[in-house]
């Protein structure tokens, strides 16, 4: 069973980790880091896997397979819109 | 097993911190996509190959869907990105709402492998709501965004409005404390899903006071919620993979707004003032003598798709050897960072395109600002006008150049109608007229000659 301290402590460690990784990035790319991190938050397919492909009631397997999809759309639209958009950017 | 699954969530937290940091610089930033594809992949197959995954056509179909519909919305228009983040903002809580609901179900059938402590089901009950509320709540932003017909664009208020905000979002909270303490009690199941269906209601009533103008603010913001359901998944699921992919991506508006006062809502009032026309042919000109000039856009330049059309104006003008620079406001247009995706798109460098607190020293020594459909990031009432909604907020500083040239869609008062006093400074000269088609008349201006 999960220990609440540690998790607790990774959450607050992860927070400090991303205002210090996200502080950084460069203004001129904040729309591409919007999608980026739509597709990162999608990381919740994880959890959409579990529940669609074990051996669960159909009701549930089929709320699992929903929220698959969404991840999926998620995973797939975030990364490829972001790097078409990064694409763009040229110095000169 | 479980120790593959454990150093694969090492492995794909440790891609998406890279993926985020190489996002510093556009010369790495591509680099950053590459990393966070991969450690997606790596957390995927890592659950999938667990032994007790067994409905593998489930999950092959539910991914196949997802290219099917996730492509095409990668192909968008640029200016279409906003609608487009906020309904992956939308999906997003989808998702967390939806597997916190069958979690919950699961564990009440008795078919749930961990115990339901009171902190895993105060964690379920805070996904649930995070969830469904950004779901909803980012579909009306996406509706207004896209500007769908029967989702008001203006913002709706009532008399109490924040009274029955507050209200519906307390029933839920409370609702939620009721089940974590006594998760099997036989009302647990009912109030759960209460707990979802005002979750629904809330997001709805959260987006439907906010306009246009308020958007980057409010994608911002949904963007926390979603990665927070994921976090909160992560403490339902025991998964630390998902608390730190949420928790670094929740940063994400208190980067962005840390630096904003609050504002407070009122009308301005002032003397009227009359504004000034110019005509192209004398907008050219000035443009012409100009030795320096700084185009300030809006999302006036996103709606008439007027990008091209300034690159071509940069193109004429940077052949006369005047210097051309883009202040970038922060909030300007639909979201963070909208303006210079448009410009990069059409094919400006983006060593022109200069962030609002570096342009503003430079501002009273520019002899020309164009203002191109932006309209609150330049009001100098931001300044001092406390009644004005939008007082504290920092503006670029074009009232302190030394003429201004504003394009301007309609002669109708901005958003919220808020006068902006800029337009009827004594250096301003407007132009009336679609971004696109003022811009089209400028650039003709200097290529048929009609400039010397």
């Amino acid at each position: 069973m999960s220990d609440f301290g540690s998790m607790l402590f990774v959450f607050v460690l992860a927070t400090f980790i991303g205002l210090g990784v996200i502080r950084r990035v460069s203004r001129l790319l904040y729309t591409p880091l919007m999608s980026l991190t739509n597709a990162i938050s999608a990381i919740a397919v994880v959890g959409s896997i579990v529940v669609t492909g074990a051996d669960h009631p159909l009701t549930i397997r089929i709320l699992g397979a929903v929220a698959l999809f969404a991840s999926m759309t998620n995973i797939v639209s975030g990364f490829m819109i972001t790097d078409r958009m990064l694409k763009m950017f040229k110095k000169q | 097993m479980h120790l593959v699954g454990e150093l694969s969530a090492v492995l794909a937290t440790a891609l998406f911190i890279f993926a985020l940091y190489w996002m510093n610089d556009p010369k790495t930033a591509r680099r950053g996509v590459i990393a966070g594809v991969v450690g997606m992949t790596v957390a995927v197959l890592a659950t999938w190959i667990q032994p007790e995954i067994i409905h593998h056509a489930w999950i092959v179909g539910a991914i196949a869907l997802g290219f099917v519909v996730g492509v095409p919305l990668s192909r968008v228009p640029l200016t279409a990105v906003p609608q487009r983040t906020a309904l992956s903002h939308a999906f997003g809580g989808l998702a967390a709402g939806l597997v916190g609901t069958a979690e919950y179900f699961l564990w009440r059938g008795g078919s749930a492998t961990a115990e339901m402590t009171h902190f895993r089901m105060s964690a379920l009950a805070a996904e649930v709501i995070l969830g469904f509320l950004t779901f909803t709540g980012s579909l009306m932003a996406a509706g207004k965004l896209q500007e769908v017909r029967w989702i008001p664009q203006r913002p709706v208020t009532y008399p109490g409005q924040n009274f029955v905000n507050i209200g519906v979002l307390a029933i839920a909270v409370g609702l939620g404390v009721a089940v974590a303490v006594h998760p099997g009690a036989p009302w647990a199941q009912q109030a759960f899903l209460v707990i979802a269906a005002l979750a629904l209601i809330f997001g709805v009533l959260l987006i439907i006071p906010i306009g246009g103008a308020d958007m980057p603010t409010v994608i911002s913001i949904l963007n926390a919620y979603a990665g927070l359901s994921a976090v909160a998944m992560g403490f339902v699921l025991d998964s630390k993979l998902l608390v730190t992919a949420g928790a670094m991506n929740r940063s994400f508006t208190n980067v962005l707004f840390g630096a904003f006062g609050k504002a407070q809502p009122a009308l301005a009032a002032g003397e009227q003032k009359e504004w000034k026309q110019e005509t192209v042919e004398g907008a050219a000109q000035l443009l012409e003598q100009a030795r320096n000039v700084v185009i300030i856009p809006g999302y006036g330049m996103a709606v008439a798709q007027a990008q091209h059309k300034v690159r071509e104006l940069y193109d004429a003008l940077t052949k006369r050897g005047i210097i051309v620079k883009f202040a970038i406001h922060p909030v300007a247009g639909r979201m963070p960072g909208h303006m210079n995706v448009l410009l990069a798109e059409a094919n400006i460098p983006y060593s022109a395109l200069v962030e609002m607190d570096e342009i503003n020293p430079e501002m009273p020594q520019t002899d020309v600002a164009l203002v191109l459909g932006a309209n609150d990031v330049v009001n100098p009432a931001a300044r001092y006008n406390k009644g004005t909604p939008i007082y504290g907020m920092p503006i670029i500083d074009a009232d302190k150049a030394k003429t201004v040239l504003a394009v301007k869609r309609s002669k109708k008062p901005g958003f919220a109608g808020i006068d902006n006093e800029l337009y009827v400074q004594d250096n301003t000269w407007m132009l009336f007229g679609d971004a696109k088609a003022v811009l089209s008349d400028l650039v003709k201006q200097f290529g048929s000659g009609g400039i010397h």
